[in-house]
C-alpha cells in the first residue's frame, strides 16, 4: 500500500494540536506562486472556501489538507510532509504569530 | 565601501527600539500594547520592535482614512501631484538612509537598494505625479443636445498589503497610484520587513494631510485579515501567493469590491542559438541575463528561474553561464561590492533548502551551489544561500514552482515551437525573457509567450511607464503604468441633455 500523499513530522503534529486547541478545527491549503508560495496555509476550518477544483490530499490530525487541482497535477508524483521551522511567514496562516512557520518537505512517490 | 551596521558608530541608520503604527498623521501605540521583534536576515538577530496590531488598530486607521477621504479626493490634482513630488524629493535627500535600512531589514545588497529599489521608488512617485497632471476624463457628443461626460473619481479608502521582497518599492508601486488618484490608504507592510516603511513614514508622512496615509503593522492573521475583510474598504491590493490571493478575493467577494493581485510566477528565460553567434557585448549581455536569477537573492516574483537554452548551443552556453554564476557568492549586504545578500527570513531559507532537496530527489543535476553559506563572524547567523543551478526537465517541481531563492532550473529545447511550449507549460504567466539577435524571432516569441511582460534582450528592468502584471494564475491588474490609476478610480458618467424641449414620450 502506498503511503498517504500528505503526512506530518512530530513537531508539526504538535503545533497542529496546539493551534487546534486555541482556534478550534483547522484546515490546510497548499499555496503556490511567489513570496510564501509553495508553503502550506493553516486556517480555522471553513475560513478558506474550498472550490470544486480543490483536491483533498489527506488529513493531518483530522484537519483536511487541500491543493488546487492544476497544482496537484504538477505535484502528484511527490509525497508531502508537513514540517515546521522557526520563522514568521506572511499571509494569514495561523501559526505565524507563534514564531514558527509550516513548511512542506517532499519525497518522490514510488512508481508502482 | 562598507556601510556601518545600523545603531553602531558612523551608521547612516539609527533605529528606535520600538515602532508604532502611523495613523491619522501620527505614530500611535497598538490598542493592545503588544509588539513583535523585527529580525535582520543579515545576522539573524532582532533589531527593533514593531506594533503587533489587531482589528482595533485597523478600525482606528479606517476611521482616520474615512475622515480624510472627502477632502483628499477633492484636493486639486496639481496639489496632490506637488505632494507626491515632494515625497520623492525627501526620499532622494535620504536615499542612503533608506537604502541601508532596506538592506538591513530585508537582507538585500545595498548595491541594489542604492541603484534600483530607491531610485525606482522615488521615480514612481514622480511618474504618478506626472500622470495625474495629464489625466483627463472624456466627453462624447451623443447627439446635437446630449453629452456624456466621463469623470474620474477616487474609490475612497483602499487597503494595500505589501510583500517582503521589495518592501519600500512595492509600497511605492501601490501607494503612488492610489494617492495620485485621490484615495486614502490603509497599508499593512509585511511582518518580516516593516522597518524601512516606518522610517519612510517618519520622513514623508506629514507631507500628506492626516489620515490620507495610514500604516498598520502586524501579522497577516491578526491585522491583514481584518483589513482585507473590512466592509469599509473600497478595494484591496495584494502581492503575495495564490492561496492568500484566493482568500483575499473571497473576502472581497463578500463585500463586492475589486481586487488587484500579483501572485508570482515561474518565469522562463529563453536563449536562442544566435546569442552565441559572435563573441561580443551582446553575448555578455545574454549571459548576464542568465545570471539575473540571483538578483535580489531570487526573491523576485519574476525571477528568471527557468532557463531554456537552444540545444544547438546548450553545452557551450551552459558552461559559460555556470562559470559566470560561480563568480558570485553571498557576502555582507552592507558592502557596496556585494551582489548577493541574505534571504529575507529563516523560513524562506528553509523553504529554499527544501526545494534544493526535492530537486536532487527528482534527479535534477546540481551544476553549482546547492547549499547554505555560513559567512562566519557577525554574519554567521544570517540566511545566505549559494547561487544554485540545476539541470533537469520542465515536469520537475523545481521547474514548476517559484522557489524564491537564487536557484535556476535549466533545460534545453529543439526549435522555436518547443521553446514556447515548454515556456508556457506553467500555471503562471508573470514574466518571461527572450534573447536573440533576430528581432523577427524575438517578436514572434514575445507574442506567443503567455506572460504579462516579456523582457526582450533584457531582464529585470522595472521602469515606471511599462505595465507589469500577470497572465494565468499570476494575478489581476497592471502596475507601474498609468493604467493602474484606473484600478484606483471610479468612472462617473454625467449624461446631460442641453435640449430645453420635452422628449415627448409621456
Amino acid at each position: 500500500m502506498s503511503p498517504p500523499p500528505v503526512a506530518a513530522t512530530p513537531a508539526a503534529l504538535e503545533w497542529v494540536r496546539r493551534l487546534s486547541a486555541r482556534h478550534g478545527p483547522l484546515m490546510f491549503h497548499q499555496s503556490g506562486g511567489c513570496c510564501d508560495g509553495s508553503s502550506p496555509m493553516c486556517y480555522p476550518l471553513g475560513e478558506f472556501r474550498v472550490g470544486p477544483r480543490d483536491v483533498l490530499l489527506g488529513e493531518i490530525e483530522g484537519s483536511p489538507y487541500y491543493i488546487d487541482a492544476d497544482q496537484f497535477e504538477r505535484w502528484k508524483h511527490t509525497r508531502l510532509t508537513l514540517d515546521v521551522v522557526p520563522g514568521r511567514g506572511a499571509g494569514f496562516s495561523l501559526e505565524a504569530p507563534e514564531g514558527v512557520r509550516f513548511l512542506i518537505r517532499s519525497d518522490l512517490c514510488e512508481i508502482p | 565601501m562598507r556601510y556601518a551596521q545600523p545603531n553602531t558608530e558612523g551608521a547612516k541608520v539609527n533605529y528606535q527600539s520600538r515602532y508604532d503604527n502611523f495613523i491619522g498623521g501620527e505614530f500611535v501605540k497598538p490598542a493592545r500594547g503588544e509588539y513583535f521583534q523585527n529580525i535582520t536576515p543579515v545576522t539573524g538577530r532582532p533589531f527593533c520592535e514593531v506594533a503587533r496590531s489587531t482589528h482595533e488598530d485597523v478600525e482606528r486607521a479606517l476611521d482616520a482614512a474615512h475622515g480624510a477621504k472627502g477632502r483628499w479626493g477633492k484636493t486639486a490634482p496639481a496639489e496632490r501631484a506637488r505632494i507626491l513630488n515632494k515625497i520623492a524629493d525627501v526620499m532622494e535627500q535620504n536615499i542612503e538612509l533608506l537604502a541601508v535600512s532596506e538592506s538591513w531589514d530585508n537582507g538585500k545588497p545595498v548595491r541594489e537598494t542604492l541603484a534600483a529599489d530607491l531610485p525606482l521608488a522615488i521615480d514612481h512617485f514622480r511618474y504618478f505625479a506626472g500622470c495625474l497632471r495629464a489625466e483627463e476624463g472624456s466627453l462624447a457628443e451623443l447627439d446635437e443636445h446630449t453629452v456624456a461626460y466621463h469623470l474620474k473619481e477616487p474609490l475612497g479608502v483602499v487597503a494595500q498589503i505589501i510583500p517582503w521582497n521589495f518592501p519600500l518599492l512595492m509600497a511605492a508601486w501601490k501607494l503612488a497610484p492610489a494617492l495620485a488618484a485621490g484615495n486614502c490608504v490603509v497599508l499593512k507592510p509585511a511582518e518580516q520587513t516593516p522597518a524601512t516603511i516606518l522610517l519612510w513614514a517618519q520622513l514623508v508622512g506629514n507631507l500628506l494631510p492626516p489620515g490620507v496615509l495610514n500604516i498598520v503593522n502586524g501579522f497577516g492573521i491578526e491585522a491583514g485579515k481584518p483589513l482585507a475583510q473590512s466592509s469599509r474598504i473600497a478595494k484591496v491590493a495584494f502581492t503575495g501567493e495564490t492561496t492568500t490571493g484566493r482568500l483575499i478575493m473571497q473576502y472581497a467577494s463578500d463585500n463586492l469590491i475589486p481586487v488587484t493581485l500579483e501572485l508570482g510566477g515561474k518565469s522562463p528565460n529563453i536563449f536562442f542559438a544566435d546569442v552565441l553567434d559572435k563573441d561580443d557585448d551582446f553575448r555578455q549581455k545574454a549571459l548576464e541575463g542568465f545570471a539575473m536569477f540571483a538578483l535580489n537573492q531570487g526573491e523576485v516574483c519574476t525571477c528568471p528561474s527557468r532557463a531554456l537554452i537552444d540545444r544547438k548551443i546548450y553545452g557551450a552556453f551552459l558552461d559559460m553561464a555556470v562559470t559566470r554564476t560561480r563568480q558570485t557568492s553571498p557576502g555582507n549586504p552592507l558592502d557596496t561590492d556585494t551582489r548577493l545578500g541574505a534571504q529575507a527570513s529563516n523560513d524562506q531559507l528553509e523553504k529554499i533548502l527544501s526545494y534544493i532537496d526535492i530537486g536532487k530527489k527528482e534527479g535534477a543535476k546540481l551544476l553549482a551551489g546547492g547549499e547554505r553559506v555560513r559567512l562566519g563572524g557577525d554574519l554567521d547567523g544570517g540566511y545566505y544561500v549559494a547561487p544554485t543551478i540545476f539541470e533537469g526537465h520542465n515536469k520537475m517541481r523545481i521547474f514548476q514552482e517559484e522557489i524564491f531563492g537564487p536557484v535556476v532550473s535549466v533545460t534545453g529545447f529543439e526549435g522555436f515551437d518547443q521553446a514556447i511550449e515548454i515556456a508556457n507549460d506553467s500555471l503562471y504567466g508573470l514574466g518571461a525573457g527572450v534573447w536573440t539577435r533576430d528581432m523577427h524571432q524575438a517578436f514572434r516569441a514575445g507574442r506567443a509567450l503567455e506572460a504579462g511582460r516579456v523582457w526582450t534582450n533584457c531582464y529585470h528592468l522595472y521602469p515606471a511607464h511599462a505595465a507589469f502584471g500577470g497572465y494565468k494564475k499570476s494575478g489581476i491588474g497592471r502596475e507601474t503604468h498609468r493604467m493602474m490609476l484606473d484600478h484606483y478610480q471610479q468612472t462617473k458618467n454625467l449624461l446631460v441633455s442641453y435640449d430645453p424641449k420635452p422628449m415627448g414620450f409621456f
